[in-house]
């Protein structure tokens, strides 16, 4: 194993970056645009309304990430927080420098 | 032939078993030979054995069945003895006697469990699992591990305990042991329903799996990850399927550990989460209990297995080369370990379910059966779930091992036979996804179902690419949460933090209350002695010396008296 001075790969050019991002969006605007063109079979009736999977899908996912992200002030601690880090494994300088914080 | 089939001799858990421990006193190089021909030989003894009850044994004056093969306990078989295979195969390049044999008899163990007729079979294998997966987390041989160890093993024998207590009061109420369905009402019920609960990772019963199957070695968590969870899910399928109960766990269970998984650091753990996730949608399925909700619940614990196994197996590599499987010191690795990332990704495409993907074909017959028995809240609740799956295993896992920023390591890719076991894994993941019917065809009820419908596949890739979207939008405006060091607080917090913190204070108050009655009872007991002392004391009124002429001076009075008194 080694690190050495970074070299630009296929997946760090912007152009690919942009190209994979659109290609996505791309997608997503074909699968709202398929919603006319599909006999749709619902269970409940509110998942046969128009653009509901999609709307779900980045709904719940904003949700989840977002609430989440809330939560981690509340949840997390520092690696040693319950003393039994490994030395080689745990920046235990900084988490003694936290541990305060949490007391 | 067959006149030694079926006889529990001839079973593949005690061939699996007996091969773990003759590979304790092989040599080496036969290794590779015992971890990768038993698997096969086990699958082709189940498939061998006709469906029906077999293996009967007497054994403390009960009458054990210990092989029943039919269709849900020979898919569950099938599942873990494959999974050994893989596993075998992941962990050809160690030198470790330990791990290849606590795989092998932990393996068996799962096996004899799901194979077994009665509870006290069950029981037998059920403690033999968790007294043997314990060595594949202490094999990491840290003082951490060490603990770990220690809390998990506790964790596991409660659970141990309290089907054995089950079990026991069962068999005095009812006068039988067998392993069918059993439901919350009868005697034992709850106390089974709860080791069940245990090994399966309910809310709250379920920090065990996130706090010690990240601490195993590389090889040794791929291991884990697929017997005990599955094993229990088995037993609540054949113990407590259609209870109502197990549908709103489930559903707690599908969306709880998703917060978690989203700010763990450490992948493993985040697969530890997701793998508690999961389980979630096979305890919905079981709760609903329809034939279609357990086929659903079975296949998707058979496709779980391999994908998650995956998952695991491309952490594994990846901790193997870099040493460590921290989001936030990983970053750009598809450039060193290209093979590893494109079986990763196909590992999360299955999880979150893209068709053509495993997981595509098992979760839906859940979620299909939710509906079909209009369980509207359950439904809502597993399409969330669904929608926090892509983050966590279908985004998060490879994004920020693989890609990301490039954290500049530049490792060898991994060897060949971990290469082969996620090659051979990846296969199977895509070809159940591709090709559902031979998987179809052995799961345990005869239901039609077909995944590839058009409304099915296009609702799918909706809420996955919006969710992908919403992936991108939140990265890019940097609202994402980013990945630091850092540990979350779980319910293992109650009785690593909470518990002893409550001993010791009342230990303390204990130890104050002691002082302070000794402080009272000094105060009291010092004042009756200082006026025991002043009398009787060296000092004291009786203890004088008295000159002689004072005594003679007593006894004339004395005389005196008694003379006047006489007279």
């Amino acid at each position: 194993m080694s690190r050495r001075t970074r070299d630009i790969g296929l997946f760090e050019r912007p152009a690919v970056i942009r190209t994979l991002i659109a290609i996505l969006g791309l997608s997503c605007a074909g699968l709202l645009v398929s919603e006319f063109f599909y006999a749709k079979h619902p269970h409940f009736g509110f998942d046969g309304w128009f653009g509901f999977y999609p709307l779900a899908g980045f709904a719940a996912y904003c949700f989840i990430v977002l609430s989440a992200k809330a939560l981690r002030p509340v949840l997390r601690r520092s690696e040693n927080y319950y003393g039994e880090a490994d030395p080689d494994e745990a920046d235990l300088e900084e988490s003694m420098g936290r541990e305060h914080e949490h007391e | 032939m067959s006149e030694w089939l079926g006889h529990a001799i001839a079973s593949p858990a005690l061939l699996l078993m007996a091969a773990g421990l003759v590979l304790a006193v092989t040599p080496r190089l036969v290794h590779a030979i015992w971890l990768l021909a038993v698997p096969v030989l086990a699958l082709a003894l189940l498939w061998a054995l006709p469906t029906g009850l077999h293996g009967q044994v007497s054994l403390f004056g009960f009458d054990l069945t210990t092989l029943r093969v039919d269709g849900l306990s020979r898919i569950w078989a099938t599942i873990f003895i494959i999974g050994s295979f893989l596993t075998g195969l992941y962990a050809l390049h160690v030198d470790d006697r330990v791990q290849h044999v606590a795989s092998l008899v932990y393996a068996g163990a799962a096996v004899g469990a799901v194979l077994a007729g009665d509870l006290v079979t069950l029981f037998i294998f059920w403690e033999a699992t968790a007294i043997s997966s314990v060595f594949l987390i202490w094999a990491r041989r840290t003082v951490r591990a060490h603990i770990v160890g220690l809390r998990y093993l506790v964790i596991q024998v409660i659970s141990g305990l309290l089907l054995m207590v089950g079990t026991i009061i069962h068999y005095h109420q009812t006068g039988s042991i067998a392993f069918d369905h059993l439901g919350l009402n009868v005697a034992g019920g709850w106390l089974i329903f709860l080791a069940f609960g245990i090994k399966a990772a309910f809310p709250l019963l379920h920090n065990w799996v996130q706090d010690a199957y990240p601490e195993s070695t590389p090889t040794g968590t791929v291991v884990l990850s697929i017997y005990t969870t599955k094993l229990a899910i088995y037993s609540l399928a054949r113990g407590y399927a259609g209870t109502e109960l197990l549908i709103t766990i489930g559903a707690v269970m599908t969306l709880f550990p998703i917060f978690y998984a989203v700010i763990e650091n450490d992948l493993r753990r985040v697969l530890a989460y997701s793998l508690n996730n999961q389980l979630g949608f096979m305890v919905v399925g079981i709760g609903i209990g329809t034939p279609l909700a357990l086929n659903g619940a079975a296949a998707h614990a058979f496709a779980h297995i391999l994908y998650k196994g995956l998952l695991f197996m491309s952490m594994g590599a990846v901790l193997y080369r870099v040493g460590t499987v921290k989001a936030s010191e990983l970053g750009g690795l598809y450039k060193s370990m290209p093979f590893t990332t494109v079986f990763c990704i196909v590992g999360s495409m299955s999880i979150s379910a893209f068709p053509l993907f495993s997981g595509f074909v098992t979760k839906s017959m859940i979620l299909a059966a939710a509906a079909d028995s209009h369980h509207w809240i359950a439904w809502c609740v597993l399409l969330v779930a669904s929608a926090g799956v892509l983050d966590h295993s279908g985004i998060k896992v490879p994004f920020f091992s693989f890609f990301a920023h490039d954290a500049g390591y530049r490792v060898k890719e991994a060897p060949l036979n971990m290469l082969a076991a996620m090659a051979i894994t990846a296969a199977l993941c895509i070809g159940i996804g591709v090709y559902p019917a031979p998987l179809y065809a052995i799961l345990p009820f005869d239901v039609p179902y077909s995944p590839y419908t058009t409304a099915h596949v296009v609702n799918q890739l909706q809420l996955l690419l919006f969710a992908a979207l919403a992936f991108v939008v939140l990265f890019r405006s940097g609202l994402y949460p980013p990945e630091v060091r850092g540990l979350n607080i779980d319910s293992d917090w109650i009785y690593r933090r909470a518990l002893p913190f409550t001993v010791s204070a009342v230990r303390w108050a204990l130890m104050r209350a002691r002082d302070a009655a000794i402080g009272v009872l000094t105060i009291g007991l010092g004042g009756a002695r200082r006026r025991i002392e002043a009398s009787f004391g060296a000092r004291g009124v009786m203890a004088r010396t008295w000159t002689t002429g004072v005594m003679l001076l007593w006894v004339t009075a004395l005389l005196a008296a008694y003379l006047w008194l006489y007279y």
